[in-house]
């Protein structure tokens, strides 16, 4: 035995938040949010109309021009990124036996999730259609051509 | 001779095979989401890279691999609704065995409802 881990239903103490208990919550909650956000997302960009064969620039370009789908793909990024990531952690815990090891991992998965959630919200965020000096060719009648 | 290790309850049933799938599924979704952020992430740079990038998606193999894609989402989700009762329902522990085939079920159908259409879509012209 190398590595104490917390109960999740450990009592709660005074001299620290229960973190394990928050991230199984956390698993629960954003499952649930996630399984509707996904399914939509399939639903819209694999299913209906062509499928994966109607997805390119002018498609994303299209949705992203309502807010909606840009909340609803934020979301999704967030809430994926940190259940995803907190799950890896689960299982690095599990089979990362040296304390060394885990923590490199740890760090690993928290890093790269951290970079892209920002690259992710920012990518959104700051989403022009018409910033490719060629964009008039993917979008005709949308954007000015430069 | 060695012999089998007793059984128990958890051990080589539902409850281990279920928690063994859902693991393996979450980490396959996980690395496919790492991938996807950064390929989508080409939007706000260069229209024809992402074009480039997703075209990929369109091929018939990948075409493929996104129908093992999705059933592996479909299974993680309702796994994870199924896990979801076993916690908080007065009943799910208790239904655990019946709500995992009801979760097999479920997949089973969309998955059904899906692939034909999707596959219609990888082997269509354009
Ligand atoms: C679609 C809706 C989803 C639902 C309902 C869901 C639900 C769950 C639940 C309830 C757990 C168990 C947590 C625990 O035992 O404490 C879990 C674990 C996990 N999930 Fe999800 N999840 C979903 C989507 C995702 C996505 C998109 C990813 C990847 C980015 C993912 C990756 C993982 C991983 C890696 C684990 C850890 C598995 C383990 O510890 O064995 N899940 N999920």
């Amino acid at each position: 035995m190398s590595v104490v881990i917390e109960q999740p239903k450990s009592p709660r103490s005074r001299k620290a938040a229960n973190w394990e208990k928050y991230g199984w919550m956390y698993m629960r909650a954003s499952g649930a949010i996630l399984l509707i956000l996904i399914f939509g997302h399939l639903y819209v960009n694999l299913f209906v109309g062509q499928g994966i064969k109607g997805i390119d620039f002018a498609f994303v370009a299209g949705k992203w021009a309502n807010p909606f789908w840009k909340v609803w793909d934020g979301l999704m990024l967030w809430l994926a990124l940190i259940h995803g990531t907190n799950g890896m952690r689960t299982i690095a815990n599990d089979y990362a036996e040296r304390p060394m090891v885990r923590k490199v991992l740890n760090y690993t998965l928290w890093i790269v999730c951290a970079a892209l959630i920002i690259l992710g919200t920012l990518v959104i965020t700051t989403f022009d259609p018409c910033i490719d000096p060629n964009a008039s060719t993917y979008l005709p009648g949308v954007c000015a051509v430069k | 001779m060695p012999q089998k290790p007793a059984g128990t309850l958890y051990r080589g049933k539902v409850g281990m095979w279920s928690w063994v799938l859902h693991r393996i599924t979450g980490v396959a979704i996980f690395f496919f989401l790492l991938v996807h952020v950064l390929d989508t992430a080409l939007v706000r740079l260069d229209a024809a890279a992402y074009n480039g990038v997703i075209g990929t998606y369109k091929t018939t193999i990948i075409g493929l691999g996104e129908l093992g894609l999705v059933a592996a989402i479909l299974f993680h989700a309702l796994n994870g609704v199924r896990i979801i009762l076993i916690d908080f329902w007065r009943k799910g522990a208790k239904l655990q065995n019946v709500m995992f085939w009801i979760v097999v079920a479920i997949a089973a159908i969309l998955f059904a409802g899906f692939a034909p259409v999707h596959l219609m879509h990888v082997f269509s012209e354009k």
